[in-house]
């Protein structure tokens, strides 16, 4: 097992500590922008179909590239746009503005 | 570490750095509404800066087919952030398939250029991310087709069931295993990649519709440990956090979700809830229910102090939001006050309700969770309960022999008088009686919740203040 690994093992051991604390404080009001939301940054995805496409090694890995390279964009542009409308409908009863 | 970083690599893994900061503020900060957009700037600025780092990467040379496939994307993306709101879960379920999709793709494409020099823990990794994102792509289109009502709602189920599903996923394993081992057998790849697809498919057949929250929510708890998982094959720390995030934010979602159907994971996934059960003949003797008008109903509202609603995934179904708005409005204008009691099953995703709600303009602070609300019906004059049904069932409490005893329900029974708008006697979607409808206090609907609702606004509006 190489170092990278091991490296990457205590990163996503923290990542997920930090994810579990972080998103067990978000309010159940917000469920379903939080979900749209992780989608939106899990399509990060998109970098490592960019190398994919960018490379051109094989013809293969090129075209699978591309493929995802739309799907993961696709979620990027949906992702933040439908978080943002959703979270513009809520609204405060209280007119007090910071 | 020891790696030398070279120009623009040092200053690629700096903008992952960074975005990697904002992803998780990006979290933090959608803990309250009034943070919440901050939050998205907050994405959107660490996802560009990514991309943009990405770009620099020394071994790029074809730079036009990137842009082609970034501006493809973004129009697909585009409509697919413009729909409805009640059609937010199917749209949700469409995107885990995406970016599960893009997952497996990338794995694919890892193995064939890396094979057979695949060391047996990058290869265990490889496995993992390949045969978690197909399962999940073939899932999250299911679940998306049975959202969408393209498919079937009802669970179907058929003898041997989790036999065959738990063989296929057995087969993909052991062939992962082999992989491992032989990481040369590229002929056998393509078994890991299919058979996965076809239990993604099966795992979703015996799910019934009442069980979408929770398996929306464990399919993207798994698109999260692929996309982690293909962090590990990439060496990219910045993918691994993303992963992780998103897998913990499904894994916790999913346990808020069972626990508020009482239902384990297993229980979800083996148990195809939602089929009719034997019903209790016997029980059936003539039970008496008491009814009321529009008229009555306004009139009642108006002499109450305190007013909870209790809206279900049925208002959504009949378009009665906007309507229910324009009751809060006028009630609150008399001075009542006027709150909702929001279960966390209630719509088809986690926080569907709020969402449906805050479209037609319900300020959010009048939305008010289960667990903060159940203490407050005692004091309260009028619960009325548009298009929910199991969520307000009172023999989850006392009757042992219910399917859906232990699952925690909205204590509707202790307000004083309990108001039902429904269609008609039908049991509900599980096609469990409701022994709050026969109460004494309890007065029903009977009509289309849009309809009703409005006559009773039209009978408030116009009696005299």
């Amino acid at each position: 097992m190489s170092s990278a690994l091991i490296n990457g093992l205590f990163v996503f051991m923290l990542a997920a500590f930090i994810g579990f604390e972080v998103i067990r404080r978000i309010s159940p009001l917000l469920h379903t922008p939080l979900m749209s939301l992780t989608n939106a940054l899990d399509a990060i995805a998109v970098v490592g179909a960019i190398v994919l496409v960018g490379e051109h090694k094989s013809n293969f890995s090129f075209v699978l590239g591309v493929l995802a390279v739309i799907a993961a964009t696709s979620n990027v542009v949906g992702g933040f746009l439908i978080t943002d409308r959703m979270l513009k409908m809520f609204k405060s009863s209280r007119p007090t503005k910071p | 570490m020891t790696t030398d970083f070279a120009g623009n690599q040092l200053i690629i893994e700096f903008t992952y750095l960074i975005a990697s900061v904002l992803f998780i503020l990006s979290l933090k900060w959608m803990n309250t509404p009034r943070t919440a957009r901050r939050g998205i700037r907050a994405g959107e600025i660490g996802m560009i800066l990514a991309i943009a780092g990405t770009l620099l990467h020394h071994g790029l040379v074809d730079y036009k087919w990137i842009f082609i496939a970034l501006v493809l994307g973004t129009g697909i993306g585009i409509p697919l952030g413009l729909v409805q709101m009640t059609a937010v879960p199917q749209r949700t379920a469409l995107s885990h398939a995406f970016g599960a999709f893009c997952v497996t793709l990338v794995g694919t494409a890892e193995f064939y250029l890396r094979s057979p020099d695949v060391p047996p823990f990058m290869m265990a990794v490889l496995s993992m991310e390949v045969i978690l994102g197909s399962l999940t792509f073939t899932g999250s289109l299911m679940a998306a087709g049975k959202l969408q009502e393209v498919l079937p709602q009802r669970p179907i189920t058929y003898k041997g069931q989790n036999i065959v599903n738990l063989s296929l996923l057995a087969i993909a394993i052991a062939v992962a295993v082999y992989l491992v081992l032989h990481p040369g057998a590229k002929q056998l790849f393509p078994v890991m990649v299919i058979v996965p697809l076809i239990f993604g498919v099966f795992m979703i057949i015996p799910i019934g519709g009442a069980d979408m929250p929770t398996v929306i929510s464990l399919l993207n708890s798994y698109a999260g440990l692929s996309a982690a998982a293909m962090g590990f094959v990439l060496e990219s720390k910045l993918l691994i956090i993303a992963g992780a995030l998103d897998g913990s934010s499904g894994f916790i979602l999913s346990v808020i979700m069972s626990k508020a159907m009482n239902r384990s994971f297993t229980n979800v996934l083996f148990g195809a809830f939602g089929q009719v059960q034997p019903a209790a003949a016997a029980g059936l003797e003539e039970k008496t229910v008491h009814s009321a008008s529009p008229e009555e109903a306004a009139g009642i509202l108006a002499a109450a102090n305190k007013v909870v609603v209790v809206p279900g995934y049925g208002m959504a179904v009949a378009q009665a939001q906007h309507k229910v708005r324009e009751l809060y409005d006028v009630l609150t204008k008399r001075g009542v006050d006027v709150r909702f009691a929001i279960h966390p099953v209630a719509g088809r995703m986690p926080g569907h309700m709020n969402v449906l709600l805050a479209e037609a303009d319900v300020p959010y602070d009048r939305l008010i969770e289960m667990d903060d609300i159940n203490g407050d019906f005692p004091q309260t004059d009028v619960a009325l309960v548009i298009g929910a049904n199991d969520v307000t069932n009172p023999a989850a409490r006392t009757d042992k022999s219910s399917p859906i005893f232990g699952m925690p329900i909205l204590d509707v029974d202790k307000a004083r008088t309990v108001m039902v708008i429904k269609r008609s006697m039908n049991p509900g979607f599980a096609g469990i009686d409701n022994p709050l409808y026969y109460l004494d206090k309890t007065l029903m609907l009977f009509g289309d919740a849009k309809s009703f609702v409005n006559s009773i606004v039209h009978e408030l509006s116009t009696a005299g203040h």
